[in-house]
């Protein structure tokens, strides 16, 4: 892609009065606001997450009265009704018309790959919410930032957990047929298996698929648990089926950090008693940012805030701490770019820091489902400190390894 | 693979599960089918219907139906009132232009999903299941979901009246006329064009009520009418378009045909859910009971 023609035009004549006019030119180039743009899911079956992220981003941005690091900022949304072609064109319009100076979003992994080309080629700071492993792992993106988690960041600690606290040894995963359920099964796979567990038992079940009647009548019941590596509404519906087949009590669930998200709590009944997550947030977190966050979000809109509202929330904590750190800067990327990605930062997530792939590193919790004032809330039962979506692996050997699959790590203790 | 079709209980909680499956698509299937048959139409607002059913038994079950078939009853005929509606004001206005109005149907489905989506929001809503069917079956040894024979149950409870009308009852006589030949059916004075409101309106309930009975299992969340289209559209085609009975068997074999496939090859779950499809279009394209060309 090339650049517009509006954009080349706008570009060579700010460079050339900028050289005309020397510093004074540039001042008054960064004087207007800055353009943030959203890039989320209103419509369609994302919609849910996406209007969290708007909701959640426009709270931080109030609270601050729309001022970030000084300096004015303007919000542009863009819906990309979780279609990746849509998010391209989207984007594009951001970017050429209202003039983004970054990026926050997209929420899904196919509309972050069908970006990245762009992105590359606008040089648009990003700062993303989708999870998608290789665009911080093998082929990082300069322009991208991810401040909540890759798809097994927070797989790995609650595969470390089931093995080492819960002392589980047999396992089933089950996940959406789709990269981030492959990717997330895989890293779960691949600690369980290293701490002793093995995976007795992997379905990968159509994204699209409204009965799962026949993935659990095969589950086996002589094992711990299963792991849920579901996103959106699937977990609900395969947590609803499973106790319609009288399962509830026999085998044991724990789930990755979609699998019981807010959102999907607040209309699940007691069925989800008990249920362990891990996530990179929980609407329960105690820490002083949290407690005004929640507390805000749920009088605003009679509900918790979950993964999605978290996630813009803390990346416009990451955003703001950059700016600060530039003054307000954001027209020098360079500048900008190297703020953004040595920024430490103490979000509704806890503190968080970036590695040099520009992958976030920060707590992750393990949360059990519990029934508390009458609604359901996860609550954290331990903290795993400052997860780095390597683990404890070596980075540059981890990298050697192919990108968690369908088939990497082969699952070498399937029982038919 | 053997292994598991050796095990007798893989294979009753399978055999179940593709009946309880062939169940709830029928409910989907035969109205989709009689006006595919009838209208000359594909009809894709059928799996915003199904959708809509879903959400409007949400609703009225908070509102304090009593119980679930209520709902399902009174859902049914909110939805077959929408059809009916649509069918006079909209699809009417394009009489003889088939190819508009199939268009005319996928755009109304979109509307549909957004009007869903502000309405209701964008989480999944659960349909509670009925308190006397909660608890899983034990038999022998199998556990098995009460609710989901009770859906077995339903659906053929349903083709047995839906045989009844369209075989047995002067109505039926005439659809079925519309159905085998228009132009004569017109020509010996059957109002062609009022059939056309009534087996609409029929369909689309049928489509409701079946969106809230099968509530309990899939509960109402956006994208349920995309997930449940291609399933009609298979089973209209595999057992022949306008015809009840091919709904019936069409509707039980792709249960048994998905549930299986994807228990047995899950890699391959689309590839055996389309493959008799592709099959049935290439070699008998007027599906398994068919009379006229899909």
């Amino acid at each position: 892609m090339g650049i517009g023609r509006r954009q080349f035009i706008q570009a060579t004549g700010v460079a050339g009065t900028s050289a005309a006019l020397g510093f004074s030119a540039m001042s008054r180039a960064q004087s207007g606001p800055i353009r943030i743009g959203l890039m989320t899911v209103k419509t369609g079956p994302l919609a849910s997450g996406g209007i969290d992220m708007e909701r959640g981003l426009i709270m931080y941005l109030k609270a601050r009265d729309y001022t970030l690091a000084g300096r004015k900022v303007e919000l542009f949304v863009g819906d990309s009704g979780g279609v990746p072609a849509t998010a391209r064109t989207k984007l594009q319009e951001l970017v050429e018309k209202n003039r983004i100076h970054l990026m926050i979003g997209p929420l899904d992994a196919g509309s972050a790959l069908a970006v990245d080309d762009y992105i590359r080629s606008a040089s648009l700071p990003t700062l993303s919410v989708a999870a998608a492993e290789d665009m911080t792992q093998r082929k990082p993106n300069p322009w991208f930032v991810r401040g909540t988690s890759t798809s097994s960041q927070c797989a790995h600690p609650m595969a470390d957990y089931c093995a080492k606290t819960l002392k589980w040894k047999r396992m089933a995963v089950i996940a959406d047929d789709i990269a981030y359920g492959h990717e997330m099964v895989a890293g779960f796979q691949r600690v369980f298996e290293d701490n002793g567990g093995r995976i007795v038992q992997k379905f990968l079940s159509p994204l699209a698929v409204p009965d799962y009647g026949s993935y659990i009548a095969q589950l086996k019941t002589n094992i711990d648990g299963i792991f849920l590596g579901f996103a959106g509404s699937n977990g609900f519906r395969y947590l609803r089926q499973f106790n319609e087949y009288g399962l509830r009590g026999k085998v044991q669930v724990v789930g990755g950090m979609t699998a019981l998200d807010e959102a999907v709590l607040r209309n699940m009944g007691d069925e989800a008693i008990g249920i362990l997550t891990a996530c990179w947030y929980s609407a329960e977190l105690a820490n002083p940012p949290n407690r005004t966050f929640a507390a805000d979000f749920r009088k605003e809109f009679k509900y918790d805030p979950g993964f999605y509202a978290a996630a813009t929330h803390l990346e416009a904590s990451v955003l703001e701490t950059a700016l600060q750190t530039v003054g307000g800067r954001i027209e020098d990327k360079a500048a900008f770019m190297k703020a953004l990605r040595s920024v430490k930062a103490f979000t509704v997530r806890g503190p968080v820091s970036f590695d040099t792939y520009g992958n976030v590193v920060g707590d992750v919790f393990i949360r059990q489902v519990e029934r508390k004032d009458g609604r359901l809330v996860n609550t954290v039962q331990y903290t795993y400190p400052a997860v780095s979506q390597f683990w404890t692996y070596a980075p540059q050997a981890f990298l050697a390894n192919p990108v968690y699959s369908r088939d990497w790590p082969p699952a070498r203790y399937l029982e038919s | 693979m053997l292994a598991q079709l050796s095990n007798s209980n893989f294979l009753v909680i399978q055999t179940l599960n593709s009946l309880s499956l062939g169940g709830l698509l029928f409910l989907l299937a035969a109205g989709f089918s009689l006006i595919f048959g009838l209208m000359r139409i594909a009809n894709l607002t059928h799996g915003s219907l199904f959708m809509l059913g879903a959400y409007i038994g949400v609703s009225l079950l908070e509102a304090g139906v009593p119980n679930l078939w209520l709902a399902a009853l009174a859902g049914g005929v909110a939805t077959a009132v929408l059809g009916g509606l649509f069918e006079r004001l909209v699809l009417r206005s394009l009489a003889g232009n088939s190819q508009g109005q199939v268009l005319v149907t996928l755009g109304v489905s979109f509307i549909v999903a957004d009007l869903c989506l502000m309405l209701w929001g964008g989480d999944p809503l659960p349909i509670q299941t009925p308190e006397s069917v909660r608890s899983p079956l034990r038999v022998a040894g199998f556990t098995f979901p009460a609710y989901r024979l009770v859906v077995v149950a339903l659906a053929i409870v349903v083709a047995i009246g839906l045989y009844v009308l369209i075989e047995r009852t002067r109505l039926g006589a005439m659809i079925r006329a519309g159905v085998d030949d228009m132009p004569m059916a017109r020509a010996v004075g059957i109002p062609v064009s009022r059939l056309f409101t009534i087996v609409f309106c029929l369909g689309a309930g049928l489509a409701g009520a079946g969106g809230i009975i099968g509530g309990p299992i899939l509960s109402a969340y956006p994208g349920l009418d995309a997930d449940m289209l291609p399933l009609a559209l298979i089973v209209v085609i595999l057992g022949g378009v306008g015809s009840l009975a091919g709904a019936f068997i069409g509707s039980f074999l792709i249960g048994f045909v998905y549930t299986f496939g994807s228990a047995l090859v899950p890699d391959l779950a689309y590839v055996i859910l389309f493959l008799p499809m592709i099959l049935v279009i290439a070699f008998r394209p007027t599906g398994l009971f068919g009379r006229m060309g899909a």
